[in-house]
């Protein structure tokens, strides 16, 4: 038998393309100006949130945005969760994916293009390689160019001040998880603790990693959310595009005149490639939505500069749907756009429902929690005259915080009788346990009922703790059993 | 069929070397491992022998070779221990000179020890007291309100440090149900009276004819002087109460015989020699915690 040879362009080619280093131009323009306005804010809120105060009375710490792992509790302003609370976060998260999918039905990529840390990050470190480097032009010549003193100089201050941003931003993700004026004043006489240092460092390196080098790889082949999207967008939704309708057929400024001079269309784009010069993940927008399009609308302002120089209109590239588009490139009129639509409706209606459930969870949510555990060795005990007793572990979880008289009482069986071990016994009133603030206390309870009470090997029980001074009360069903 | 050919020439398809070894004409591709992985091998042999000559590696007929680092996992476990017992001693302190009635008072106190104790429960007392202490056999259960040897604190303490019976502690706890059969002190015929008169008093069924009035005498006469007139039991003598519902050796006709002809001594070591006092008081507090303690 025999075998076909590959052929030579079958084999040799590699299986992934070799990556274009994009050389963003500096633009200005309104998006440019609004994407400045949300970095600081979000950059702001970063930095500065753990330095809010909010207080919560003398036993709990008083920093306004806290995970305190230590003590297994997360505060966040008004809200203390516990561990056994964490749903919480998990409906936060569902909340955050579906203001994402009613943020892409309206208007496209506003996630990526202005909000994403990704995005944000990589902004500031271009805009401080522009600062030192110079813009695109001046960029390239000196990366083809020979290695200089100037350049070596260039570049390491680029990498410093890149490096000094990467570890201050490290720096401000260890203070949501400490009081952070402490932690600021212990990281600096280096009095922090390990594991401090630690996530610095590891900050530190991703965020110089992603930020300073993978840039646009991480939006095209880290991030699952561009794939995402494209199924979440539909023809009403507003999106960073090239109005080919009014564009094509594109060419020069002169060619143009001499062809309208003879009556034959001409498009206004002028292939003058600035929309691709400043597009930070270097795509081409004309070329359609696209994968690797984040939508930041920086194409919008470098192409509105240029229309303006040459006295067209302005808008060639702007936020408009792909059926407007369609409909003009057809000649008719385009469709109203629909704002409110189905997909629209149910987005907003699933954030209503799962922001009314968490408000109503969170604003009827025991402060009070009783769990009880059946003592296995022995299941039950006689007694001389008898009786037949249970033992049971009980855990009260007070989340007030301020102290509380709680009392622990049985109820299911006639003629039970209790006893507290290891409680916080309050003088003189038996059957009552103080619970201190934000604490859980854990303590035995014994409970032993006449043998004429117990009718098989099993019954049912209730456990009550009841506060004694507002209306909290938990109570849990158990097996009591007998011989 | 397979052939043998020396001639390593190159596969013209993929431009690779071959073996020479060619079956049903089919020839064998010549792909040697990657340089780095062979000299990443080659290093890790050389490594070993290196960890060889630094640590304990090989093992000899009695012991092993030690390693010029002198390095042993024993040791370091040793040290690691230590380190856990200082830690330990910080929280012991309070413990050490808490008596066992400040600690039962203490929730702070009690909760450290009460768990200090559950530990040493599992590893000293569940052998024969089961976890938890609920008893099996003739080894008490410890949660009930029934003491042989007294349920307070104290009781406990003592008991626990002294043991029971236990020869080679001159305090330890001394008492002897007689084997009043055996011995001849009473005939099988009053043993069986006095059996159907504890019973009676024990609120357990009772033969149909049996003689009270003479199990009344016998038991005034042989056993009040130990478990009491009223059979309440005495805690001093380790003589059980005999009207309760909790029958350590059972309440059954042929037990309580057995008791009576052959006598009861059960042993309990003294832990005093071995254990430490703050093991001993966590473990008093524990036992008195478990649910039948006495005030």
């Amino acid at each position: 038998m025999s075998t076909q040879p590959l052929a030579d362009d079958d084999r040799d080619q590699p299986l992934y393309e070799a990556t274009k280093k994009v050389y963003p131009q500096g633009v200005s323009g309104w998006f440019r100006r609004l994407k400045w306005i949300i970095l600081s804010i979000c950059l702001g809120i970063y930095y500065l949130l753990p330095f809010v105060r909010w207080d919560r009375g003398p036993y709990l710490p008083n920093q306004a945005v806290l995970i305190d792992f230590p003590a297994r509790r997360f505060y966040f302003f008004f809200v203390e969760i516990w561990p056994q609370e964490v749903y919480y976060l998990t409906g936060l998260l569902i909340l955050a994916a579906l203001a994402l999918f009613l943020m892409n039905a309206v208007a496209g990529r506003i996630w990526c293009g202005y909000l994403c840390p990704q995005t944000v990050w990589t902004d500031l470190y271009l805009s401080v390689e522009r600062l030192i480097e110079g813009d695109r032009r001046e960029r390239i010549q000196r990366d083809s160019g020979p290695w200089t003193a100037g350049k070596v100089g260039l570049k390491l201050s680029k990498h410093f001040i890149w490096i000094m941003i990467a570890w201050w931003t490290g720096g401000a993700w260890v203070l949501y998880f400490a009081d952070a004026p402490t932690l600021v004043k212990d990281l600096a006489s280096l009095e922090a603790p390990f594991a401090a240092y630690l996530w610095i460092g590891i900050l530190t390196f991703t965020t110089y990693a992603l930020a300073g080098f993978m840039r646009e790889q991480v939006c095209l082949y880290m991030c699952p959310w561009p794939r995402i999207q494209a199924a979440l967008t539909d023809q009403d939704a507003l999106n960073v595009a090239y109005r080919y309708d009014r564009g094509e057929p594109r060419m020069s400024l002169k060619q143009a005149t001499r062809i309208k001079a003879i009556g034959e269309p001409a498009g206004d784009c002028i292939d003058c490639n600035q929309c691709v010069a400043v597009c930070p993940t270097g795509v081409d927008i004309r070329e359609g939505a696209q994968l690797g399009c984040i939508q930041c609308g920086l194409c919008i302002d470098a192409c509105d500069t240029v229309m303006a120089k040459i006295n067209r209109p302005t808008g060639l590239i702007a936020y408009d749907t792909d059926q407007a588009i369609k409909a003009r490139a057809c000649g008719t009129t385009p469709p109203p756009r629909r704002l409110v639509r189905a997909r629209t409706i149910l987005y907003a209606a699933v954030i209503a429902l799962v922001g009314a459930l968490m408000v109503y969870g969170l604003a009827t949510r025991s402060m009070l929690d009783l769990s009880v555990l059946h003592e296995r060795t022995p299941l039950f005990t006689q007694l001389r005259d008898g009786a037949i007793r249970n033992n049971f572990t009980l855990r009260i979880a007070n989340k007030r915080p301020e102290s509380r008289l709680v009392s622990v009482s049985v109820s299911g069986i006639a003629g039970a009788t209790t006893e507290l071990i290891g409680a916080n016994p309050v003088p003189g009133r038996p059957g009552v346990v103080e619970v201190g603030p934000d604490q859980t206390l854990e303590f035995k309870l014994l409970v032993t009922v006449p043998r004429a009470a117990l009718d098989g090997p099993k019954a049912m029980i209730q456990i009550k703790a009841q506060d004694l001074t507002i209306n909290d009360i938990r109570t849990v069903q158990e097996n009591f059993f007998g011989p | 069929m397979a052939s043998h050919d020396h001639n390593h020439d190159i596969d013209a398809v993929s431009g690779t070397a071959t073996t020479g070894h060619v079956w049903d004409d089919i020839r064998e591709l010549n792909t040697p491992l990657p340089r780095w992985w062979l000299w990443t091998f080659y290093l890790t042999i050389l490594w070993s022998i290196g960890y060889w000559i630094v640590y304990p590696a090989w093992p000899l007929i009695a012991n092993h070779t030690r390693g010029v680092f002198g390095y042993s996992s024993r040791a370091e476990v040793a040290v690691e221990l230590q380190q856990l017992e200082s830690v330990r001693d910080r929280q012991a302190a309070a413990l050490r000179t808490a008596s066992v009635d400040d600690i039962r008072n203490d929730p702070t106190l009690l909760r450290m020890a009460t768990a200090r104790g559950r530990a040493a429960f599992g590893d000293n007392c569940a052998g024969c007291h089961n976890q938890g202490g609920s008893g099996v056999g003739v080894f008490p259960n410890l949660t009930d309100d029934e003491w042989i040897w007294g349920g307070k604190l104290a009781d406990i303490q003592t008991t626990i440090r002294h043991g029971i019976r236990w020869e080679q502690d001159a305090n330890s706890r001394a008492g002897q149900m007689l084997a009043f059969g055996r011995t001849g002190v009473l005939k099988p015929a009053e043993i069986e009276t006095v059996v159907e008169y504890v019973r009676s008093i024990a609120k357990l069924d009772v033969a149909n004819g049996a003689d009270l009035a003479a199990g009344t005498k016998l038991y005034a006469d042989n056993c009040a002087s130990c478990h009491g007139e009223k059979a309440k039991g005495n805690p001093e003598l380790g003589a059980p109460d005999l009207t309760d519902a909790i029958w350590l050796y059972g309440s059954s006709r042929a037990a309580m015989v057995e008791s009576i002809a052959n006598g009861r001594a059960g042993v309990m070591p003294a832990w005093g020699s071995r254990l430490d006092e703050v093991t001993i008081k966590s473990l008093t507090v524990y036992v008195h915690s478990l649910g039948g303690g006495q005030k």
